[in-house]
């Protein structure tokens, strides 16, 4: 278990390398030189040449081979491609450029509003998704399961961001049921009224998708040989259904279900944009907005890091329930 | 089976298709679309969407008007239909760019394996691992307004160019996985292993053998990517990191973010249904596309 749970861990090495190289790429070789975005327009270059040998941008992109092979090491290691890996794998993000404030503290202070939205959203969500999924693959071809499958894919096809200005004109604007938008100090029962109106929309956008995934996933279970087993015993439907097929089903489910819970942590992107609520897919859209490169670069690292993390908990947990997959 | 009796295994697919009328309406809708996509780019009599009367400012839905006026008095109905050139351009290019490079690395790294394997592996991994919306965000953001020269040629990226090269270039890691898993299991297969005694060349093998039989999947996978692309442009643009000063979808549902608030729902109501669909027909039509090239599925059911 233990020896599984190192070789997992190194397998993760070259894809952390990996991502902070692209980041490396798009906002460094790609994006081209900070310092004219920093210093401004009203800059000289004597100042601008100040802020890149602060920074380190005089140093060179790549790694120079040519001061290996002449053994110089120093020189060699002593270019941006290193020096970004360093503060990446340390994560020291620098600041960000809007605000002057520091990244870190700013992803820990987002996080708390991120998850206050989403996971209340995704566990609603789930719950509704599989208890719908479930009715229809126990009456499948009845017409509660057909009209159920026309509407998903209905629900599939509207766009996110129709539904949301919808909702928040008409629910929160005209019926006045909600607060149009906004968040108040400090993380409490305070913050119920404002997040429910988004967790609504964001439940009612994930439903069609949702119903249709565990429903096909439950009723693939129903075509496998131990539910013609369990019938010719004379197991009655119900008996099928909830002792045999849903149990099995469970893997599946719970596959999906695990592989969305990172995303929880980064929040939701417009939702938190149309509400105001000040968690991370606020700052990445208002990071873009502005022009906020290191911040886009840290919340890119960041949210692949949780991935991971997320990814490799996943793995452990199946190799504690099942011995065979620790032996690959 | 007997070929001559059923056709090839594409006409035959094509043949269960159309025994769907819904895949045949749906299909029809689609032409629609891709028929008002060209016909924006002949710019044979389209509809003037350029024009600013500020006296028929928010007009609702007339015989002049069919879908009303926007804030300059320009007509709603013609941004619907620029709208549709962007998007429908857009969805095209990063299909076909994402479809070509998960072909072609799947292919690559399920049939020679070893370094080439990891190296794709790799990549795949590591684009994988950053969650889709970021990636795309990023990519866009860092590709808008870039200038480069290569090899003489001098590139400018700008708008609608950023938004495909983000989208193709990130969309490609679903497909390449399904098709690398695909390629190894045919690369051992008897016919496989023929036709490299008879002395056929990696590349031969690869292009006239392994692809005719993979490729089926991306055909499928084709029409649920398309719907994504739709979608993500739609979000891109919304977000300002799309077209420019061309209509396009996502820019009328930001302008209408604050119109519905004034009673003003035609500029939100055309693009959503515009969205809505072709989302819904490609989801239709992908469908059914996808069980009747699946010959697994197809012989379920009989």
């Amino acid at each position: 278990m233990k020896a599984y749970f190192i070789r997992r861990l190194f397998y993760l090495v070259p894809i952390i390398v990996g991502i902070s190289l692209i980041t490396f790429l798009l906002f460094r070789v790609v994006g081209g030189d900070p310092v004219d975005r920093v210093a401004g327009r009203y800059a000289t270059s004597a100042q601008k040449a100040e802020l890149r040998h602060q920074f380190g941008f005089d140093k060179p992109l790549w790694p120079p081979v040519g001061k290996l092979l002449k053994g110089d090491l120093k020189g060699f290691a002593d270019n941006q491609l290193f020096r970004h890996f360093a503060d990446t794998f340390t994560f020291r993000f620098g600041r960000s450029e809007q605000y002057k404030r520091k990244i870190s503290d700013m992803i820990k202070d987002g996080v708390l509003p991120s998850l206050s939205l989403t996971v209340p959203a995704f566990i609603i969500g789930i719950f509704l998704q599989i208890t719908i999924a479930v009715f229809c693959a126990f009456k499948q071809g009845s017409r509660f399961d057909r009209v159920v499958v026309v509407l998903s894919v209905i629900g599939m096809s509207l766009p996110y961001l129709a539904l949301i200005i919808f909702g928040q004109a008409y629910l929160a604007g005209k019926l006045k049921w909600f607060p149009i938008y906004g968040y108040p100090e400090g993380i409490g029962l305070g913050v119920i009224p404002f997040v429910a109106l988004p967790v609504l929309l964001g439940v009612v956008a994930g439903l069609g998708a949702g119903v249709r995934f565990y429903r096909t996933v439950i009723l693939d279970e129903t075509r496998a040989d131990y539910v013609r087993t369990a019938r010719a015993k004379g197991v009655g439907e119900t008996g099928v259904m909830f002792g045999h097929v849903l149990k099995n089903a469970m893997i599946p489910i719970i596959t999906q279900v695990v592989v969305v819970i990172p995303f929880l942590f980064l929040g939701s992107l417009l939702l938190e944009r149309f509400f105001s609520i000040p968690g991370l897919g606020y700052m990445l859209i208002d990071a873009v907005n502005s022009s906020d490169w290191p911040v886009i670069n840290a919340l890119t690292f960041v949210g692949a890091l949780i991935y991971l993390g997320a990814l490799l908990l996943t793995d452990l947990c199946y190799a504690l329930v099942d011995p065979r997959v620790t032996l690959k | 089976m007997i070929a001559s009796q059923h056709g090839g295994y594409w006409i035959s697919a094509w043949r269960e298709v159309v025994r769907h009328p819904r895949a045949v309406i749906s299909l029809a809708v689609i032409l629609i679309y891709l028929a008002v996509t060209i016909w924006v780019y002949t710019g044979w009599h389209t509809p003037d969407w350029e024009t600013e009367d500020f006296k028929q400012a928010y007009h609702p839905p007339s015989v002049q008007h069919w879908f009303g006026t926007d804030i300059y008095g320009r007509d709603v109905f013609a941004k619907t239909i620029y709208g549709t050139r962007v998007a429908v351009t857009v969805a095209l290019i990063a299909s076909v760019l994402a479809g070509v490079i998960g072909l072609i690395f799947g292919l690559l790294a399920g049939y020679f394996g070893g370094f080439i394997d990891d190296l794709i592996t790799w990549l795949y991994s590591t684009l994988q691992s950053i969650p889709y919306i970021l990636l795309i965000l990023a990519f866009a953001f860092v590709l808008q307004d870039k200038h480069f020269s290569l090899f003489g040629y001098h590139f400018q990226i700008r708008g609608i160019k950023a938004v495909y090269l983000a989208l193709g270039l990130t969309g490609w890691v679903g497909l390449c996985r399904l098709i690398r898993g695909e390629a190894i299991k045919h690369r051992d297969r008897d016919y496989v292993l023929s036709s490299r005694a008879l002395g056929a060349s990696p590349l031969r093998i690869i292009f006239r053998h392994l692809l005719p039989n993979v490729f089926h999947l991306v055909i499928i996978t084709f029409s649920l990517s398309f719907i994504g692309y739709i979608h993500a442009e739609v979000i891109l643009s919304f977000l300002g990191l799309g077209v420019k000063n061309v209509p396009s979808w996502g820019v009328m549902i930001d302008d209408a973010k604050l119109e519905l608030f004034r009673g003003v729902w035609w500029q939100l109501a055309a693009a959503t249904a515009a969205i809505f669909f072709i989302s819904l027909t490609l989801h239709i039509f992908g469908d059914t596309l996808r069980d009747a090239l699946d010959p697994r599925l197809r012989d379920e059911k009989r």
